[in-house]
């Protein structure tokens, strides 16, 4: 397990020529949650970026070869590199696709190789590269009490937060940048990095535990009293929020993106068509 | 007695382990399913303790990650130096193919020395090769004294955890286990009063015993002693007594030096149970006047497991059941579930070694979310080798005929944006306009448990692209 990456000093955003981003917005983001990738976009747009989407990429490969099937998420793999290829910053919407490619795309020669250093998650390259001063001029509103759910290879495969098996310093990336955001507070769940049980093809082949997960993580969060989730991984909100509606109990869940971006508090946080109230204390 | 688990090795069950299955069993009690997860998470909080008053903690792992690297890169150099150490000192050396041959060796020692009854201390490769079967058909009398696995022996099945056989059993269980079998009053579940029952009768039958084996945590090559670490005194009140000690071993469990020793003990029990240091720690070296001391160094796969090149660093393994403790499918599954005498993620990792048709599933019982690889102490890159065997069970075709289709359509669709594009919209139609109870029951296990996803009308690349035809426009 790599230990966290080394934090490069913020970019001058500021002034300077605005740095080129290669977004890549996940299979399942494009086609469920395009208002996540919207936010994104938006995001490093207002920091700075100039931010181009490559057409030619639907996937990264990660479903298949998670399943274990390497060779079937292959031609994915490939058409990313190709897609991905043009030598910027390839700014990645999810901590495990994020992860898939720096580990895998190397195994497809120079420019896989390239490819895979070039890819980064979302979050780590706010904090690593733009700088939290920089995300806090965002000026972002969110006045509710959330959980944070850092996805599992978010956390221990590209090191945002020290995980609590190691002992090491704490840090934490993803609350370093959602601590920027006025009026929000943070819920801390009991047992801060449990899997919620998405795990990619685990959640089909593996249904009865991994929803039980998924029950247990929201208990987490409700006890601690969140009001919405705010994911580093949309992955695992597509899983959290079909367990929480089936139980019959939805709650907002939200990317760190569209928190950052402020639009959730523009349209209202709502769920199932209501408002969800801010809390009655401000913190 | 007998047991239901299968060894593993030649001659083991062939029916293939279906771990979602038994796992649905499991969770199927849910307030059981909780009492069993909070149990073991009360485990991996008293390591996290442990572990945070060490403050070299992750420097320790590291060293004990390459001095069993090291190791293992020089076993056939280890072994023969720990053999000749061990001669020695009057120790008698048996070397074993597989797990056949261990429990010949046993036996042939046991009759040899007239032995009918053993006493046996904890010893997770006895499980993995399926001693206590073996002997009882050979009319030999096979007493578990780890009071966990004595627990289990009574209730004629395996153990579920490799440092807590019977964790997977309430007080109250127990109660009534001791009421059939050692006569304990009907209702008595108070712990200490349980144990106390327990020990008078294994006194007697540790009195009474012909021979003593115990497993082994360490064996050190310039000693050519081995080191037992347990809880109960049990294993050094077995070996004190009787006239035979064996000690089994699988030869991954050398290591060069008493100063490397040092290492692997601060980190053992603080990994497995919180414990500064198991209550023993035994060294044994030599055989005592009048008794006679037999080391038997098993393969059972595991030269095998060291030739396989993204494998073989699961031989790290110092057995300390944290990987268990900290893993949340094993938490919500139970170590029955994985139908081998390893369970949770360092089973799934070894099992399929020995027969991959037959443990094809569990390298899939785990959400790769790489707390075991976090809270190993010799640093087993467990998930790692979990995605790897996940690779070798669909490359011998052990997926099903079905998974596989679907991962070949899928691959095709996932690796050709036009074509996903289209999919995706066609997807979302369906989902935006067919009705509820249609697309539950079109949804398969995802619907089973969850709610799907609510389509939205456009995808972002739609959108996106939307949005640059009209800044060409403005610009």
């Amino acid at each position: 397990m790599a230990g966290p990456a080394v934090a490069a000093g913020p970019a001058d955003v500021a002034g300077g020529q605005p740095r080129a981003v290669a977004l890549f917005v996940p299979c399942f983001v494009d086609q469920l949650y395009p208002g996540a990738a919207i936010a994104a976009l938006q995001v490093l747009e207002r920091l700075g970026c100039r931010v181009t989407v490559p057409a030619g990429a639907a996937c990264c490969g990660q479903p298949p070869a998670n399943a274990g099937f390497e060779r079937e998420g292959a031609r994915a793999l490939r058409t990313f590199v190709e897609a991905f290829s043009g030598g910027e910053r390839i700014v990645v919407l999810s901590g495990s696709c994020a992860g898939h490619v720096r580990e895998h795309a190397p195994a497809l020669g120079e420019a896989g190789a390239a490819v895979g250093q070039a890819a980064v998650e979302f979050c780590a390259f706010l904090y690593d590269e733009l700088g939290v001063a920089a995300v806090a001029g965002l000026g972002a509103t969110f006045p509710f009490r959330i959980g944070v759910h850092i996805g599992c290879h978010t956390l221990r495969r590209l090191g945002l937060a020290r995980a609590s098996e190691l002992q090491l310093p704490a840090f934490d990336k993803v609350r370093a940048l959602l601590g920027t955001v006025a009026g929000l507070s943070f819920a801390e769940a009991a047992r801060p990095d449990e899997c919620c049980g998405f795990g990619g093809s685990f959640a089909v082949t593996e249904p009865a535990v991994s929803a039980k997960l998924g029950r247990d993580r929201l208990r987490a969060y409700r006890a601690a009293g969140a009001q919405a989730i705010v994911s580093t991984d949309l992955s695992c909100l597509l899983h959290l929020d079909g367990v929480a509606r089936r139980a019959g109990a939805p709650l907002p869940m939200l990317h760190v993106a569209q928190v950052l971006a402020g639009d959730a508090v523009a349209a209202g946080l709502r769920v199932d068509g209501r408002a969800v109230a801010p809390p009655a204390t401000s913190p | 007695m007998s047991r239901s688990l299968p060894t593993v090795g030649p001659g083991a069950s062939a029916v293939p382990v279906d771990h979602a299955a038994a796992a649905a069993r499991f969770t199927a009690d849910e307030a059981r399913t909780d009492w069993h997860d909070g149990a073991l998470w009360h485990v991996r909080r008293n390591r996290d303790r442990a572990a945070a008053a060490v403050p070299e903690w992750e420097a320790l792992r590291e060293l004990a990650s390459a001095i069993k690297e090291h190791t293992l890169a020089r076993l056939d150099e280890y072994l023969v130096e720990f053999e000749a150490n061990a001669l020695a000192h009057g120790v008698r050396v048996h070397w074993a193919r597989d797990a056949a041959e261990h429990n010949a060796i046993v036996a042939g020692i046991l009759e040899a020395a007239g032995a009918r009854r053993l006493v046996k201390s904890k010893s997770m490769l006895t499980e993995e090769c399926g001693l206590n079967p073996y002997l009882e058909a050979r009319g030999v009398e096979v007493v578990d004294t780890d009071l966990g696995e004595r627990i289990v022996q009574l209730r004629q099945e395996p153990p579920s955890h490799i440092v807590m056989p019977a964790i997977h059993l309430k007080k109250e269980e127990i109660g009534t286990l001791f009421h059939e079998r050692l006569g304990t009053p009907a209702g008595l579940s108070d712990p200490t009063a349980l144990t106390a029952a327990a020990r008078a009768d294994l006194r007697a039958r540790f009195l009474a015993a012909d021979a003593a084996l115990t497993g082994v945590n360490f064996a050190v090559a310039e000693t050519g002693g081995v080191v037992v670490c347990t809880n109960e005194g049990n294993a050094d009140l077995g070996t004190a007594l009787a006239s035979v000690h064996i000690a089994s071993l699988g030869i991954e469990k050398v290591v060069p030096t008493l100063d490397d020793l040092g290492v692997f003990l601060r980190l053992l029990a603080r990994s497995g149970t919180g414990q500064p240091l198991t209550v023993y720690t035994s060294h044994v070296q030599a055989p005592r006047a009048g008794q006679a001391l037999h080391f038997v160094l098993v393969d059972n796969g595991r030269s095998r497991q060291l030739a396989r090149a993204g494998f073989w660093r699961s031989l790290k393994c110092i057995r300390c059941g944290a990987c268990l403790n900290t893993c949340p499918v094993f938490r919500r599954s139970g170590g029955h579930s994985y139908g081998a005498s390893l369970a949770g993620p360092i089973g799934s990792v070894l099992t399929p070694g020995f027969d991959l048709e037959r443990y094809a599933t569990l390298p899939f019982a785990s959400t790769l979310c790489g707390s075991c690889t976090a809270v190993c102490p010799v640093k087993v890159d467990l998930d790692a080798q979990l995605y790897r065997w996940r690779q070798q069970v669909t490359a011998a075709g052990l997926a099903g005929r079905k998974k596989t289709l679907l991962a070949r359509v899928a691959g095709g669709v996932l690796g050709r944006p036009r074509l996903f594009a289209l999919a995706g919209a066609l997807a979302r139609a369906l989902l935006r306009r067919l009705p509820r109870p249609l697309l539950r029951a079109g949804a398969g296990p995802w619907g089973a448990a969850r709610e799907l996803p609510r389509a939205p009308a456009q995808s972002f690349r739609s959108w996106y692209r939307d949005r640059q035809r009209r800044q060409g426009r403005t610009s």
